[in-house]
């Protein structure tokens, strides 16, 4: 058996802020396998985002030990983080973090600029068109984010996620900001990328937006509560053609 | 890897990260201009002020030169307690004789020339004019590297008899008569009649800022008796064979003096002796201190504005905090960061300093319309400010590109 994609051992993250410490997480042992679909819950405070920072390489652990993809990335530089990142993982936030001012594919195309090896210019357009497809958006490539809607430009970020193929998709609370039916596009667009072998990890509060993952994880005071398989995911294009109708009922009564 | 493709692949991130900096700068065009205005005007005005320097130093030492080659004066007149000069050649201790005796005597010695000068009232083709007369030898011009424009020097024989016969500089030639010829034409100095048989070529404003052009030359001996009935001479003109012999010529002369004066060692002499050669290394050395100062002047406006640029840049780290950490965040390294303001510095003062050689080569013209001398533009300056603007870039860049590179992506991210 090959290992898991993601190991934590006894990870913990302590902030020491002048007189304060706070343990926002405190020992968590985990394993995701290749190709889950994670959704992390838990009141806020819990130690969510802190956990999610330290999977995505943002931050490192102040104890314990993480693999990723076999490799101890713990103890990494900064640089070799960068590198990892870029590689192995694409992010996706609450408030869609585009860069303003600049177009739809040019945004797409940031993460190639950092790329090992270089992408030509060519490529990098090619292959940024070809994610802004796969989330639809083909047709926005030269707008800017302040003339796309909350939806469409997360759908943009997650392009962006996807233009280094990488193994992993980081989302902290990626629906936070959108209504129930664009979050469901957006939970299509994941059950997706999960379909095509890339593994997901998301934060988010509400039930409805785990209940699209295959396994929920609840966190309280920076240690995992619970660890469930979810049976029966939900189905993205069930969910918004049941939204559809409700609508459509709501106007006719 | 190979080493060869560790480095290409080096600059090609470089360039890349080079490309990401001038979008930047575009998509600010206005700030990016303002921010470079700071260094547009420091190099414009280094490039200005090394010009008019470096062109006012060349005229004055042309003006130097002009004094004649490898000459030295002799004044009469003592010099007074503190090193102050007073009354040059008013002192009635040097005579015709004096003069005679250095060219006899002191080795070296090409020509000589007594001086006496008086300022007189001339007249000629119906018209008065004031003018300064010098009495001269009829070496006086060769030591002074002067040519005519027409006629000649008057000669030896015409000094031995003190001839009434005159050289008349250009100004005064035009000021009495015009466009008309004045060689043969008759004039008076103080009511004596002179001939004059020659017409200085014009050479301008001299050191004292009094034109030179406007005199009138006779004989020495003519202008002793006719003129100032005097036995005593105001200074002597003296050419040395080589610029090599000046300082033993300059020594002998002293000595060969006081000893004719009687002044015995300890004892202050009764004249002074001007060298040529150091007078022009004396104004040399200052005009190239003010041009430097001018310089090192307008090169203070230069950090002014390396300082605006740093400014400027910290004012952009601190905007674009967000957008640093998405880049951190996916994927860019420190160094690509630090890379990124570093370029976007250097780019603003390079661009500044390219802006500021155009303005500082066209400022230099327009002064040459107002000024007397020609500013001149040297390429040393150019070069100079262009590189001490890419090092201002650099300097002044460099601290806000370290800050904008250790960001931590988490902070930066949730920064509103
Ligand atoms: N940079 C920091 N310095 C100090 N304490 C911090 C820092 N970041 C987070 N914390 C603390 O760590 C704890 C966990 O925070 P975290 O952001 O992980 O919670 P969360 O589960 O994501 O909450 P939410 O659902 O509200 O987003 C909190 O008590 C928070 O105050
Ligand atoms: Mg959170």
């Amino acid at each position: 058996m090959s290992p898991p994609l993601i190991e934590l051992r006894g990870i913990e993250k302590t902030y020491r802020t002048e007189a304060v410490e706070v343990r926002a997480v405190r020992g968590v042992d985990l394993r995701i396998a290749r190709g889950e679909f994670v959704a992390v819950m838990g009141s806020s405070g819990s130690g969510k985002s802190t956990l999610m920072n330290i999977l995505g390489c943002l931050d490192r652990p102040t104890g314990g030990e993480y693999f990723l993809d076999g490799e101890a990335v713990s103890q990494m530089k900064k640089r070799d983080l960068s590198i990892l990142r870029n590689a192995k993982i694409g992010f996706v936030f609450q408030s869609f973090n585009l860069l303003a001012r600049t177009s739809a594919i040019d945004n797409v195309e940031l993460p190639m600029f950092y790329s090992q090896p270089l992408v030509a210019r060519a490529q990098r357009r090619q292959r940024a068109l070809e994610a802004l497809k796969k989330v639809g958006l083909s047709d926005r490539s030269g707008h800017h984010p302040s003339q796309l809607s909350g939806g469409q430009q997360q759908r943009i970020a997650i392009a962006r996620a996807l233009v280094n193929s990488p193994e992993l998709v980081l989302a902290d609370e990626p629906t936070g900001n959108l209504d129930t039916r664009t979050s469901a596009e957006i939970m299509g667009l994941f059950q997706a990328l999960n379909e095509a072998g890339i593994t997901i990890i998301m934060v988010t509060h509400e039930l409805d937006i785990a209940a699209y993952s295959k396994r929920v994880i609840v966190m309280r005071d920076g240690r995992i509560l619970s660890d469930q398989v979810n049976e029966t995911p939900r189905h993205a294009d069930v969910e918004i053609a049941r939204i559809d109708r409700e609508e459509r009922e709501a106007k006719l009564g | 890897m190979g080493a060869f493709s560790t480095i290409g692949v080096f600059c090609a991130r470089s360039l890349l990260t080079a490309w990401i900096s001038m979008r930047a700068l575009r998509r600010n065009a206005m700030r990016s201009t303002l921010t470079a205005l700071g260094i547009i005007i420091g190099v414009a005005s280094v490039v200005t002020m090394v010009a008019v320097g470096n062109g006012a130093q060349a005229r004055i030492e042309g003006q130097v030169a002009a004094l004649g080659q490898n000459m030295l004066m002799i004044f009469a007149g003592s010099r007074r307690a503190g090193g102050v000069h007073g009354g040059l050649g008013s002192a009635r201790t040097m005579t015709v004789s004096d003069a005679l005796a250095i060219e006899r005597e002191v080795d070296h010695v090409v020509a000589v020339s007594p001086e006496v000068s008086t300022v007189a009232q001339v007249a000629a083709n119906g018209r008065n004019w004031s003018t300064s007369v010098a009495g001269e030898s009829q070496d006086y011009l060769k030591i002074r590297d002067w040519k005519l424009s027409s006629g000649m020097m008057f000669s030896e024989r015409e000094v031995r008899s003190a001839a009434r016969v005159a050289v008349v500089g250009s100004k005064t030639a035009n000021e009495l008569f015009g466009p008309l010829d004045p060689l043969g034409q008759s004039l008076r100095i103080r009511n004596i009649p002179f001939v004059i048989i020659g017409v200085l070529s014009s050479k301008g404003a001299g050191m004292g800022g009094q034109n030179q052009d406007d005199r009138v030359v006779i004989p020495f001996t003519t202008a002793m008796k006719r003129l100032t009935g005097e036995k005593f001479i105001r200074s002597i003109n003296i050419q040395i064979e080589s610029s090599a012999y000046m300082e033993s010529a300059q020594q002998e002369i002293g000595n060969l003096l006081r000893q004719r004066h009687g002044i015995p060692t300890g004892r202050e002499d009764d004249f002074n002796v001007f060298n040529q050669k150091e007078i022009a290394d004396t104004v040399g050395s200052i005009s190239r201190v003010i041009t430097l100062l001018l310089g090192a002047i307008s090169g203070i406006s230069l950090v002014v504005g390396g300082i605006g640029i740093m400014n400027i840049m910290l004012v952009s780290v601190t905007e674009r905090t967000r957008e640093i950490g998405i880049r951190i965040a996916v994927g860019a390294q420190p160094g690509d960061i630090r890379l990124q303001f570093l370029i976007e510095a250097v780019t603003l003062s390079l661009f500044g300093g390219a802006l500021g050689v155009l303005f500082g080569v066209g400022a230099a013209h327009l002064v040459g319309m107002f000024v007397e001398f020609v500013p001149v533009v040297s390429p040393g300056s150019i070069v100079l400010a262009f590189s001490v603007s890419f090092g201002i870039g650099v300097f002044f860049g460099f601290y806000p590109a370290r800050k904008a590179a250790a960001l931590d992506p988490i902070v930066a991210l949730r920064y509103e």
